[in-house]
């Protein structure tokens, strides 16, 4: 028994309320207020996990978000997430979590057997050994082999999909970092009168005041902490704690992961501060000694944190070694709890050694003994001292992530072996530790000066009056060839032989050290080792620290869940599919739905997948013979209205559309500038200054923002006017050759005959109290009316066109026969029937281009020497023998002039044809118009067909239904 | 992530934004403008590094406008609706 709970002391752990939880399917018994890893601690459990590369055991290294070490895959009550840092996940009941990389768990992994080959494996083994004949043969097993964590395959299927909150804040201060420095600028910057938000990634904010000696306007510190949080939280200033801020972005928005304890999926704070605080503390330093990574060696602070907050002493025997004076307090601390300890400190001129601590100074440690844990170490005298843990302090490292990432520069200071904020940046100030204070009172002097931009009054600045900490030190660099293995990157397993077999292959650029030994690349990003990787660089290459330089730093500071970035964004919040008014009413007539372009449409009506095509060519079949309701809601109704709407649309249009008249309909083409088809359409004008672009339907948005464009860039605002008014009006559509009858059965109130409202007019009737829209305008070639009502009043007329439609043998169709009535006639779908290289006259309507005088868009294009080229794919319609079966769409047109198979164009649309009872086929073949009557070569997925070249439009040539 | 100023909203999130030409493209009208000044409006762009002055339009209200940028630093400058710019 070595680690073990005092029977008193804590001051975070509440020992009236046990709790218990599992490690490696052990049961753990804890206090509510635990982390799993001062449970661990206390339960003594010294090897938690094994190492990325070489199975090594590992112990618990920090008390915080740096940990590199102990890392959990947590599940059972709470949450499932791997590679958790047993530092800061509070321990509940019915908590499970396993050891990563070990099997069956840490304490015996079948794997360790890898360590004793570690010699023959350095970094950048496995890529360079196993290059033939493919690495990709080996990766699977090796990435088995080595690794982290395991994501739960079936997280997914784990109960209903939970959200994780996101949220926007503004707030004109933000304090990162709740320490003494961030508590103090917090409440400078709230008695300024600022709005507040203060957060810190522990679960208590404190700091090092949580666990270190110190007083505050002659009050333990813990009681100042206490009263500045309740003085922000009373007048409204937010407090989060298990917050981290793990990145700044532009213009200084900071993310914050708030990490939630009750189950609940972590939440994504956006926050934009007019200014940031960073008070982001310092990160304590391993020393180079061979096997530092033995399980029972930790942190010196981190010991302090165990022994103060968690009333745990981590050892009997305890070697403290340091190079600088922070361990001397722990040292103090611990020898007080009831450890005989001895320190070890690389200085010969040292502080005043602490009461029953026995001293060896101006020695360093140069190995540690032990092979499951720490069982002592080896001076470099050559005594050894016997310990059953080590705790060490290499120095501190401010955490200047933030900082940098906000493009902060950094500047070394050789006398504190570290890294500051070297200059300053716009709306960031520093203070405490990340400013290179030692003692609470440089603390709260740094708090001053970064508080100097938004509070003018110092009242309420704290003063210290307890001892004050001082930050002497000696550096401690692992130096070339040393003897042993000296671990610099614990979590990936980079050892200083490492630093030095990448320097020996010329990797001596800060960056390719990272990628060479994977030094700093894993979750902990190096927090605990990239400083002693670069300044062993620096040793080996003969340089000063500040010339190796650090690797970029990059957020976020800590890992987020995927899901935080994703929040409810995904599926059809990700994409929502538009919908139409009667669905439900079609839901209920058995229509079966698809997403056409955005839009949930009705396919077919009844029948099931395996009847679906004769469901499909009976609806178009009987669309040909009675008459067809079909909703066409989605169809695209932007209003254009205004003074100069008439000259809009001709500018719009490559058709001429100012000669419209009042009361008709122009079918027509948009183009891009580029000269290719970008929309087609019926353009209704209603009167003088206002039209109805019926676009279509999957290119709504698309049409209406080219629109906007064009009237603001060229037009302006107080010429034209534009309104979407899709989602507004539905549009029930009557086709075939009773369509007529059926809707003078409805009683609409308007003349149908054909001299009134002949193709393409647009009439104007009433159904009840409504307006209603008759527009003869058509898409399958019989004489068709479009009735377009209030998106709410659909309803009863379309029950109307049902009931009516009995006494015609009406039938209700969907997309699917209405695509098959369009191609029997020939009619194109842009995007289907035309790609990114069709132009007008290709799809042969090349009045306007040879004869329009006004501009229009995309008209310059039309007469390019592409556009005029002779080998342009034009619009065809594909017949193939009787008998045999329609095309595969897709299938390409081929020539072998010399040889070689060259694409002469491909089909676009391909049905088989109910009333025709033969295949029909659209494409786009190079000279089609040209080449009726011709028979070409069709290969698709190595098959060959034969067809030959016709007009597009397969049935009804003369278009004599459309007045039938 | 950004903050852009459209001139009718304010400053908003990058997100609602997109992004739609370098300003000062203008048209050339006919049907006579020479290959190579056609081919310019519609492919030729200057992809400044540095300041730049863009067309974006902010999908939230709809609005086109003109806003001065910094390619490399990201700094933000005047954004004003069309019509009121020059160009």
């Amino acid at each position: 028994m070595t680690a073990a709970r005092l029977s008193a002391g804590g001051s975070a752990i509440d020992r009236s309320r046990p709790v218990s939880f599992s490690f490696d399917g052990r049961i753990v018994e804890a206090f509510e207020g635990d982390t799993i890893a001062s449970a661990l601690l206390a339960a003594d459990i010294a090897v938690v996990g094994r190492s990325f590369k070489y199975h090594r055991p590992r112990g618990i290294w920090g008390a915080g978000v740096e940990e590199p070490n102990a890392l959990v895959d947590v599940g059972g009550s709470q949450r499932a997430a791997p590679n958790t840092r047993a530092t800061t996940q509070p321990v509940c009941a019915g908590l499970v979590s396993t050891s990563v990389n070990a099997s069956p768990n840490a304490a015996a992994d079948r794997n360790a057997f890898i360590d004793r080959f570690a010699r023959f494996i350095p970094a950048a083994f496995y890529y360079k050994t196993f290059m033939w004949p493919d690495w990709h043969l080996f990766e699977p097993r090796i990435r088995a082999m080595a690794g982290l964590g395991k994501v739960d395959p079936n997280w997914k299927s784990r109960g209903p999909a939970e959200f994780a909150e996101q949220i926007n804040h503004h707030c004109d201060v933000l304090v990162v970092g709740a320490g003494p420095a961030g508590l103090a600028a917090a409440r400078l910057a709230a008695a300024a009168g600022k709005s507040v938000m203060l957060v810190d990634e522990q679960y208590r904010p404190g700091g090092s005041l949580l666990h270190r000696d110190a007083q505050i306007d002659g009050a333990p510190a813990a009681a100042w902490v206490e009263e500045t949080v309740a003085v922000l939280e009373a007048a409204g200033h937010p407090v989060l704690s298990s917050t981290t801020a793990f990145g700044i972005y532009d213009h200084n928005l900071v993310g914050l992961n708030q990490r939630h304890h009750d189950g609940r999926p972590d939440t994504l704070w956006r926050v934009r501060p007019r200014r940031v605080v960073l008070a982001t503390g310092a990160i304590e330093r391993p020393l180079p000694f061979a096997d530092n990574d033995l399980p029972g060696i930790m942190s010196a602070d981190a010991a302090l944190v165990y022994l103060r907050r968690y009333g745990v002493l981590l050892g009997r025997r305890v070697v403290v070694a340091t190079n600088n004076d922070s361990a001397y307090e722990v040292s103090g601390a611990l020898a007080a709890a009831g450890a005989e300890v001895a320190l070890v400190d690389l200085r010969a001129d040292a502080l005043p050694m602490p009461a029953g601590v026995s001293p060896h100074v101006g020695r360093a440690v140069v190995s540690a003994l032990g092979r499951m844990r720490v069982e002592g170490v080896r001076l470099d005298d050559g005594t050894t001292l016997a310990a059953d843990s080590v705790v060490v302090s290499g120095g501190w490292t401010p955490t200047v992530h933030l900082f940098c990432q906000a493009r902060g520069k950094l500047a070394w200071h050789e006398d504190r072996a570290s890294f500051l904020p070297g200059d300053t940046v716009e709306g960031i100030a520093v203070a405490g530790a990340l400013a290179g204070a030692v003692s609470l009172s440089d603390v709260f002097g740094t708090v001053e000066r970064a508080a100097a931009s938004f509070a003018e009054s110092k009242t309420g600045l704290p003063r210290s009056t307890g001892t004050e900490a001082t930050g002497a030190i000696m550096p401690a660099w692992p130096v070339p060839g040393a003897k042993g293995r000296v671990w610099i990157d614990y979590q990936n397993d980079v050892t200083a032989k490492d630093v030095e077999l990448a320097a020996r292959e010329n990797f001596v650029s800060v960056e390719h050290l990272k990628r060479y030994t994977t030094l700093g690349m894993a979750t902990d990003q190096g927090k605990t080792s990239n400083l002693a990787g670069l300044a062993l660089m620096a040793g080996i290459t003969g340089r000063a620290v500040p010339e190796v330089g650090t690797t970029t730093y990059r957020p976020p500071f800590t890992p987020v869940p995927l899901t935080s970035f994703a929040g409810a964004v995904g599926g059809e919040l990700m994409s929502p599919v538009r919908r139409l008014p009667l669905e439900n009413v079609h839901r209920a007539s058995g229509a079966v739905f698809q997403e056409y372009g955005g839009w949930l449409r009705p396919a077919h009506y009844g029948g099931t997948d395996a009847d679906a095509d004769a469901v499909i060519r009976d609806e178009a079949l009987r669309a040909r013979g009675s008459v067809a309701l079909f909703d066409g809601s989605t169809l695209g109704k932007i209003e254009v209205m205004g003074p100069k709407a008439a000259e809009f649309v001709d500018f719009i249009y490559y058709n001429t559309m100012s000669t419209l008249k009042p009361g008709r309909c122009r079918y027509g083409f948009m183009l891009s500038e580029n000269g290719v088809v970008f929309d087609d359409g019926i353009l209704i004008r209603l009167d003088e200054h206002r039209f109805i672009v019926s676009c279509s339907s999957s290119h709504v948005g698309a049409v209406h923002a080219r629109l906007e464009e064009w009237r603001q860039d060229r037009f302006g605002r107080d010429a034209v006017y534009i309104h979407n008014a899709t989602a507004e009006m539905a549009t029930l559509t009557v086709s075939g050759p009773r369509s007529k009858a059926l809707v003078e059965a409805l009683g609409l109130g308007l003349p149908l005959d054909d001299a009134a409202l002949p193709h393409m007019a647009i009439g104007k009737g009433t159904f009840g109290n409504d307006p209603v829209r008759v527009a003869r305008v058509s898409f399958t070639g019989d004489r068709s009316y479009e009735l377009s009502i209030r998106a709410d009043r659909a309803k009863p007329l379309w029950a109307v066109l049902q009931e009516s439609g009995k006494a015609f043998d009406a039938a209700t169709i969907g997309l699917e026969a209405l695509m098959i009535l369009r191609a029997e006639k020939g009619y194109i779908v842009i995007g289907k029937d035309t790609d990114g290289t069709t132009m007008p006259h290709d799809l042969g309507v090349d009045g306007p281009r040879q004869k329009r005088g006004s501009d229009y868009v995309g008209r310059r294009s039309l007469f390019t020497d592409v556009a005029t080229a002779d080998y342009r794919l034009q619009f065809v319609g594909l017949r193939v023998a009787d008998g045999e079966a329609p095309l595969s769409t897709g299938a390409h047109a081929i020539a072998k002039p010399e040889g070689a198979i060259r694409s002469q164009g491909f089909v676009t649309s391909s049905y088989h044809s109910p009333i025709l009872r033969r295949p029909i086929a659209l494409a786009l073949i190079e000279r089609g118009a040209t080449r009726h009557g011709e028979t070409i070569d069709l290969q698709h997925l190595g098959m060959l067909r034969r067809a030959t070249i016709v007009a597009p439009c397969a049935f009804d040539p003369e278009g004599g239904r459309l007045n039938a | 992530m950004q903050l852009f100023p459209c001139p009718f909203c304010g400053p908003r999130p990058e997100t609602e934004f997109h992004y739609g030409a370098e300003a000062g493209n203008l048209r050339p009208d006919g049907a006579e403008v020479g290959a190579d000044r056609w081919a310019g409006y519609l492919y030729m762009r200057a992809n400044p590094k540095g300041a730049t002055r863009e067309i974006w339009v902010h999908m939230t209200c709809g609005e086109f406008f003109a806003m001065e940028r910094d390619t490399i630093d990201h700094k933000i400058g005047r954004s004003l609706a069309l019509g009121e710019n020059a160009e």
